[in-house]
């Protein structure tokens, strides 16, 4: 992310207002994918706002990642419904199959893993989202066969 | 009629039909009006459900095959996207209306199913395939043996104030809301009302906050109002972060301007001019709505500065939550809007009085505000109609779990858990029994069969410890596992906890231990383990009473409702865990025990290489047999089996 990236940004919101600091945080997250210590203090300065406040809110919010997405994006869904519908042992599934921990990237950058608290998609239950689709009632044999052609895409 | 230009069309919607709220209409007017209202086509239009659930469900394949259909028929046709009609599980949806007929609805209407709908609709050959139903439409003539929607059971028991145009007129036209009457009682109070005005009425109206606490909203508002300020906030809550839960969503994607509408009123009432509307992240769809809803509200004078000429003035800014459970609480939101953690205060001094920036504020939940053009409209006394003694109107809830529909609804509060449970959601599928309803969320409870007759209103659930929350309902059968249910929310709940106070952080973290413990196999059977564990159950109700009283905020206070619920209904599944080590639902995946089928197994010695106890002894080609106290209940060797041979209880 270049500086001037950043400045159009700041543009956006007035200096020294507080309240700016998520908007800020969320468009920086937006196009750049995620945060770095030295995007934050960035945003500090221009805020006027300690750094360490600055990363104290970011590491407060589930939303604010610090490592780039994955090639692939997986966003498992934990609602209360696709909890039911036994979503529970899918997030081991992509933790172990993947390599991957939930909230990281893997270290090849191919796959990143998300927990969402309900995609308000219960209907559907259980869903994963990868990258832009959504996969609906996902059964174990389905999760399998997710699995393996995210493993055939990225070898 | 001729058709009118985009210009064309605000004018007259602002000047005909908005500011006439005596619904007097001259012919030209009324003709116009009912062409907007698409009350009467001269062409065939198409409505898609492009709600979340629809898209989720394929809407956007069945828009395109759509698009394909009318351009490889040549035919001149009018696709309007609208919101989610209630009915998720039937989605996608798809509805035609063709000129002189009767608007007719489509359930899982996807791609590949198009050509065969439309088809049919346009040749005037319905097959049963697909139907849901055809709406109600004055003069339209009514296809023949054609269920009306309204009288299917799942819309039947529904009275629809705040969803009343959602899945039916297009979100992303403000002609359609205004069209169907909307922004009238913004016009009306802002020209004839006065602030303390507005507040008496809704103060009168019995309106109390449907975010879960159940506040009386007019006199919040009254407090709010009486506070001397030169600054004042409004703020709309639509941060639902409840796993399971989605009447804020479908509020927005139904009718957003509804809740911009009730949005000006309540700022109006309490005398703000900037207003907030906090909204999840999570929700991409709800959120390009509203920015849209928000401008074309500016382009039609209804926001910004000297609106209708009162002189009054509102600006509405959408701050996105970044996905923070807590902050869902008031005061956890506002310092999240202040741009610091969101992290609960002590009250009072209650935001009502000193909230954002220091600065008097209201919050309310997006379905209080959705409820306030409606009472402008009719009057206090005709929103009271609906609903018991002590509460009063409708209610939102989500529908999600086990049963046979799943959607969202609107109710009159009033009527029984069982009728939302067996009339409305048609029960629980595949024929399986009902064993409970968890109402509420993390923060709710969980009501048994025995009291579904419990109306659902804030006093009567009240009677069975039981709150309405925020109107998320699941609907559990009996292959769900109570503990683990519990232990579910509760892990949820440690995880969301914000760590400010010692009871919430500390005490819903020795809850899950517990309740980890009890879903785990001891290690060591010679022990007192399971005296220790049954202890710790006693344990988990005393440390609850302590959680409940000393934690800060709503999230702390209300954290051991699920276990409470669960261990109070279904102690005996408790007791199983602990004494017998069996989860009977079969989902607490280390209580099981596993067994070979004799008749299947062909003794291939898989499951015995991998087995990390060496529980599992046999002869290679004989079947195997699993030592019952060896097995800890992995489930290594039920993944390995390729001959389904092995199985558990």
């Amino acid at each position: 992310m270049t500086s001037e990236d950043l400045e159009v940004i700041f543009s956006k919101y007035p200096a020294n207002k507080k309240d700016g600091l998520l908007p800020i945080m969320q468009e920086i997250q937006e196009t750049h994918g995620y945060l770095t210590t030295d995007l934050l203090a960035a945003v500090g300065k221009y805020l006027n706002i300690p750094a360490n406040k600055v990363y104290g809110v970011a590491t407060f919010y589930d939303q604010f990642r610090f490592h780039p997405r994955g090639l692939f994006h997986i966003r498992i869904c934990r609602g209360t419904a696709c909890h039911l519908f036994g979503a529970s042992t899918y997030l081991n599934e992509f933790e172990n199959q993947l390599k991957v921990k939930a909230g990281g990237t893997s270290k090849d950058r191919k796959f990143s893993l998300e927990i969402s608290s309900c995609m308000g998609a219960c209907e559907s239950a259980p869903v994963v989202h990868i990258n832009d689709t959504f996969y609906t009632k996902v059964t174990e044999t389905e999760l399998e066969k997710i699995i393996r052609s995210l493993k055939e895409k990225t070898e | 009629m001729a058709t009118l230009t985009a210009i064309e069309t605000k004018d007259f919607l602002v000047e005909k039909i908005l500011k006439n709220y005596s619904n007097n209409f001259d012919k030209d007017t009324s003709e116009q009006l009912s062409l907007l209202k698409r009350d009467k086509v001269e062409r065939p239009v198409l409505f898609i459900g492009m709600g979340s659930c629809g898209l989720i469900a394929g809407a956007e394949k069945t828009l395109i095959a759509v698009e394909k259909y009318l351009s490889d028929h040549h035919l001149n046709g009018e696709i309007v996207k609208v919101g989610c009609l209630g009915l998720c599980s039937a989605e996608p949806l798809l509805d035609v209306q063709l000129p002189g007929k009767a608007r007719i609805a489509f359930h899982h209407a996807t791609e590949e199913k198009v050509e065969d709908l439309l088809n049919a609709v346009f040749h005037h050959t319905l097959l049963q395939e697909n139907i849901l139903g055809q709406y109600k439409q004055g003069k339209q003539e009514e296809w023949p043996n054609i269920q009306k929607i309204e009288k299917l059971p799942y819309f039947a028991r529904q009275h629809r104030i705040i969803l009343r145009n959602s899945g039916f007129t297009s979100p992303y036209l403000i002609e359609d809301y205004i069209a169907h009457g909307g922004y009238k009682s913004l016009y009306k109070t802002v020209l004839n009302y006065t602030a303390d005005k507005v507040c008496e009425i809704v103060d009168q109206s019995e309106l109390r906050g449907r975010g879960g606490g159940g506040y009386p909203t007019g006199k919040k508002w009254l407090v709010t109002l009486g506070t001397g300020s030169d600054k004042k906030y409004l703020i709309c809550n639509a941060d639902e972060s409840d796993p399971g839960a989605f009447m804020n969503r479908a509020i927005i994607e139904g009718d957003p301007h509804r809740v911009i509408e009730g949005m000006a009123i309540a700022a109006y009432a309490i005398g703000a001019n900037d207003a907030y509307l906090y909204i999840r992240s999570d929700y991409m769809q709800s959120l390009k709505i509203l920015e849209n809803a928000i401008q074309q509200a500016k382009d039609y004078g209804l926001l910004g500065s000297n609106i209708f000429g009162s002189g009054f003035n509102l600006n509405i800014f959408i701050r996105q939550g970044a996905g923070a459970f807590v902050c869902g609480e008031e005061t956890a939101l506002i310092s999240s809007i202040e741009g610091r953690r969101g992290m609960p205060q002590a009250k009072p001094p209650y935001p009502a009085e000193r909230g954002l920036f220091g600065h008097p504020t209201i919050v309310n939940n997006i379905e209080t505000l959705a409820n306030i053009p409606t009472i402008m409209e009719n009057g206090p006394s005709w929103f009271k109609s609906v609903g018991t003694k002590d509460s009063k109107g409708t209610k939102v809830f989500s529908i999600a779990g086990k049963s046979l529909h799943t959607g969202f609804i609107e109710i009159p509060m009033g009527i029984t858990i069982s009728e939302i449970v067996n009339t409305i959601a048609g029960g629980v599928k595949n024929g399986r029994k009902l064993k409970a309803v968890q109402l509420g969320g993390p923060s709710g409870v969980c009501i048994p069969v025995q009291n579904m007759e419990t109306a659902v209103g804030y006093e009567s659930l009240q009677e069975i410890e039981a709150s309405i929350g925020s109107g998320g309902l699941i609907i559990l059968d009996e292959e769900t596992c109570m503990v683990n249910l519990s232990k579910y929310f509760m892990e949820f709940l440690q995880k969301e906890s914000c760590g400010k106070c010692i009871p919430c952080r500390e005490g819903t973290r020795r809850m899950l231990q517990i309740l980890e413990k009890v879903t785990h196999r001891p290690r060591e059977e010679s022990t007192h383990e399971t005296l220790e564990r049954f202890k710790g159950v006693v344990e988990l109700e005393s440390l609850a009473e302590v959680i409940r009283d000393t934690s800060l905020c709503g999230l702390g206070q209300n954290a051991p409702n699920p276990v409470l619920s669960s261990l109070k209904w279904f102690r005996d599944e408790f007791e199983e865990h602990i004494f017998d080590r069996k989860c009977q639902a079969g989902v607490c995946h280390d209580l099981r025990t596993f067994f070979i089928d004799v008749a299947v197994c062909n003794g291939c010695n898989i499951c015995q290489k991998k087995c990390p106890e060496s529980a599992i002894i046999g002869v290679i080609k004989m079947p195997h047999f699993i030592i019952e106290s060896e097995c800890t209940g992995c489930g290594i060797c039920f993944d390995s089996c390729k001959f389904n041979a092995i199985y558990f209880k």
